[in-house]
C-alpha cells in the first residue's frame, strides 16, 4: 500500500516537472536565440547551446530606441487608459444590475447576457467601426473594439455586489443622507477590492496581449503597440526599418541582425509579463476559480 | 406635476401606472446615469454589429453604407456554398475543436489529479504557476516561439534536432499534414495550465473522508481516482465540456491566423471559419463570402449555445447560464 501510494507520488512530480519544462523551454530558447550571435543562427539555427553569443540584437534595437520606445509607450498607454475605463464602465453597469429591485434591472440584465450568446461577427463590426465610427488608425481602434467591456465581467461583478455588499451598509450610508453616487463611490467600491482586481487584473492582461485591434484596424506604424509591432515583423523583418521611417527617425545605420532581432523584440515583449507575473499570480488563480463558478 | 398629486384613488389605469413606474424609477437615476456608459458601449460594439448581420443578405456598396446597400438575397450565400469553402472551413472548425475539447479534458483533469497528489504546498503552487505561464503570453509570441523550433532555415528542429534522429528538414511552414498535431498540441500548452486550475479547485472540495474510508478498506490509488475522484468531478466536467461545445464553432483565431504564419500553403489545415472571415474581409476585399460565413456561424453557434445551455440545465440547473 505504501509502495503504490510512493509510486503515484513520484510519478505526478516527474510528470509535472516534465511538462514544467516544457513550458519553460520555448522561453529559454526564445530568450538565448535572442543573445546569439547572428552569423551563428545563420548557420546553425536556434540553438539552446550557441558557440558565439552577442548583444548586437539588442544593441540594434537600442540604436533604434525610437520605435520599440514608441511601441512599448503605446502599449502601456493602452493598457492603463483602457484597463482603467473599462473597469470603471463594468462595475457602473455590474452595479446596476445587482440592484434586483430597480425597475429594469431585469430587462437591461438581459441586454447584457445576450452578448455571450449572440454575436454579429467581424464583418458588421468592422463596418461599424470603420464606416461609421471612423476608428481606422486612431488610438480608439486599439481601446475600444471587444476589450472595453464584456457581459461576463460584468455579470461577475454584479454577482459580487449582489452577494458581498451587505445591504445594512448601504441602508446606514443612505440614513446618512448619502446620494448614490457617493454610496457607490466611496463605499461599495473599497468593499469591493477582490472583484477590481480580478476584472481588473484580466483586463489588463488583455490589453497587454493585444495584437487582434491592431492587425484588423491599423495600417499606420505610429500607431503599432509591441505586440503589433511583432506581428508587423513576423512577415517582415524589414517593418521595423518602415516604422522607424515613418516618423521620420534615420533608419538606424547599423546592419540589421534579423533573426535575433525578431527574437529580441519578442523577448521584450514578454519580459514585462514574466516580470510580473510572481505578483499577480495569486489573484489570477482566485479570478479563475471565482470566473468558473460564477460562470 | 402638482395636478398629478391631486389624482384620487379612483383607478385610472393608464395614466396612473406610467406616473407610479416613473416614480419609481425617479430614486434610481443616479445609477441609471451610471449604467449609461456600458450600455452605450453595448449597443454600439455588440447590437449594431447584429443588426448588421444583415449585410449578408446585401451586395454590400460602401458608399450606400449597410442599409442603403441594394438586397441581393441568398446570393452570398450561394457563393460560400458552392465551393467548397464552406465545408473546409466547418470541417476544420469542428474537428479541431472536438479535438480540443477531448483532448484538453482528459489532459486538465490529469494533471489537476497529479496536483492534488502532492503534499508539498510549495512545490504543487510552484508546478501550478510554471505550467500556467503560457497561458498568459499573446500568440504572436507564441507563434515566434513555435517559430524558433519550425523555421525552415534556422528552426531548431530542421537544425539540431531531426539531423540528431538522423532525418531529413522539413519545411513546416509549407506541409500541411503536420498542422493538425502542431496546432493541437500549441493550444494543448497554452491552455492546460488554465482549465487545470478549475478542476483542481473541484478535486480540493471532495470531503477527505471519503479516501479515508476506501483506503481503510484497501482501495488502491487507481480504484480510488476512478471511485471517488472522478464521478465527484463529473459535474464540473459535464458543464465545463458543455458550453465548450456550445462554443465549437467559433474557433481560436489566434491559434490558426498567427502560428500557421498566414501561410497560404497551409489553408486547407489550417483554415477555420474565423480565420476565413478575416481573410475575405481584409485580405481579399472578398465581402460577399465573408458575410455569408460570418452569419453561417453567428447563427449556428448562437443555436448551440442554447442547445447546450438547454442540456445544461437538465443536468444541474444552478449551473447553467440560464
Amino acid at each position: 500500500m505504501g509502495t503504490e501510494n510512493r509510486i503515484w507520488h513520484v510519478m505526478s512530480h516527474v510528470c509535472l516537472i516534465l511538462l514544467s519544462l516544457l513550458s519553460i523551454i520555448p522561453f529559454i530558447l526564445l530568450f538565448i536565440s535572442s543573445i546569439t550571435a547572428e552569423s551563428e543562427i545563420l548557420s546553425n539555427g536556434y540553438r539552446f547551446w550557441p558557440n558565439e553569443f552577442s548583444l548586437d540584437a539588442y544593441r540594434y534595437l537600442l540604436s533604434n530606441i525610437q520605435v520599440i520606445a514608441r511601441a512599448y509607450g503605446i502599449t502601456i498607454l493602452i493598457t492603463a487608459v483602457g484597463t482603467t475605463v473599462s473597469l470603471l464602465i463594468t462595475v457602473m453597469l455590474g452595479y446596476g444590475i445587482s440592484k434586483t429591485e430597480m425597475p429594469g434591472s431585469r430587462i437591461l440584465s438581459f441586454l447584457v447576457f445576450f452578448t455571450l450568446l449572440f454575436n454579429g461577427g467581424l464583418v458588421p463590426t468592422y463596418i461599424i467601426y470603420t464606416q461609421y465610427l471612423g476608428i481606422k488608425n486612431t488610438l480608439w481602434a486599439l481601446l475600444v473594439p471587444s476589450l472595453l467591456m464584456n457581459g461576463f465581467n460584468v455579470f461577475l461583478a454584479s454577482n459580487f455586489f449582489r452577494t458581498t455588499i451587505p445591504q445594512g451598509v448601504l441602508e446606514s450610508a443612505r440614513i446618512d443622507g448619502a446620494g448614490e453616487f457617493r454610496a457607490f463611490f466611496r463605499i461599495v467600491l473599497p468593499l469591493s477590492l477582490p472583484i477590481l482586481a480580478t476584472i481588473g487584473l484580466f483586463n489588463g492582461i488583455a490589453y497587454w496581449n493585444d495584437w487582434n485591434n491592431g492587425l484588423i484596424y491599423l495600417s499606420d506604424p505610429k500607431l503599432y503597440s509591441i505586440q503589433n509591432l511583432l506581428n508587423q515583423m513576423m512577415q517582415n523583418i524589414e517593418a521595423i526599418k518602415t516604422a522607424s521611417t515613418a516618423y521620420g527617425a534615420n533608419a538606424s545605420a547599423m546592419k540589421l541582425p534579423g533573426e535575433t532581432v525578431r527574437m529580441a523584440i519578442a523577448v521584450i515583449g514578454v519580459v514585462p509579463i514574466l516580470i510580473m507575473y510572481p505578483f499577480f499570480q495569486k489573484y489570477f488563480v482566485k479570478g479563475i476559480v471565482i470566473g468558473a463558478v460564477k460562470g | 406635476m402638482d395636478t398629478k398629486q391631486t389624482v384620487p384613488a379612483i383607478p385610472d389605469t393608464g395614466r396612473k401606472q406610467s406616473h407610479s413606474l416613473w416614480k419609481r424609477m425617479k430614486p434610481y437615476w443616479p445609477i441609471y446615469l451610471m449604467m449609461v456608459p456600458g450600455l452605450i458601449y453595448l449597443l454600439i460594439n455588440n447590437y449594431l454589429p447584429m443588426s448588421g448581420l444583415i449585410i449578408a443578405f446585401k451586395k454590400i456598396d460602401y458608399a450606400k453604407g449597410i442599409w442603403g446597400s441594394p438586397w441581393f438575397g441568398l446570393e452570398n450565400f450561394k457563393f460560400l456554398f458552392r465551393t467548397s469553402d464552406a465545408y473546409i472551413i466547418t470541417r476544420n472548425t469542428l474537428l479541431y475543436n472536438g479535438a480540443f475539447i477531448i483532448l484538453t479534458l482528459v489532459c486538465s483533469v490529469a494533471v489537476a489529479i497529479m496536483l492534488n497528489e502532492i503534499r508539498n504546498r510549495f512545490m504543487s503552487r510552484l508546478y501550478q504557476s510554471v505550467i500556467l505561464l503560457p497561458y498568459l503570453i499573446s500568440m504572436v509570441i507564441v507563434a515566434y516561439l513555435a517559430f524558433s523550433f519550425l523555421g525552415m532555415e534556422q528552426g531548431f528542429f530542421n537544425n539540431t534536432l531531426l539531423p540528431a534522429l538522423g532525418l531529413e528538414p522539413i519545411d513546416w511552414y509549407l506541409e500541411a499534414k503536420y498542422w493538425p498535431y502542431i496546432l493541437t498540441f500549441v493550444h494543448l500548452w497554452k491552455n492546460i495550465g488554465f482549465t487545470c486550475i478549475i478542476y483542481l479547485a473541484s478535486i480540493i472540495g471532495i470531503d477527505p473522508e471519503y479516501y479515508e474510508a476506501a483506503t481503510l478498506d484497501g482501495a488502491s490509488k487507481w480504484q480510488q481516482i476512478r471511485k471517488i475522484t472522478l464521478p465527484l468531478i463529473t459535474p464540473t466536467i459535464i458543464v465545463l465540456t458543455l458550453l465548450s461545445i456550445g462554443r465549437i464553432f467559433y474557433a481560436d483565431f489566434g491559434l490558426f491566423y498567427q502560428v500557421p504564419m498566414n501561410s497560404g500553403m497551409l489553408y486547407d489545415t489550417t483554415n477555420v471559419i474565423d480565420t476565413y472571415v478575416f481573410r475575405g474581409l481584409l485580405q481579399l476585399g472578398d465581402i460577399a463570402k465573408s458575410s455569408a460565413a460570418g452569419f453561417y456561424q453567428s447563427i449556428v453557434g448562437f443555436i448551440l449555445v442554447l442547445l447546450a445551455n438547454g442540456i445544461v440545465r437538465k443536468i444541474n440547473r444552478e449551473n447553467a447560464l440560464f
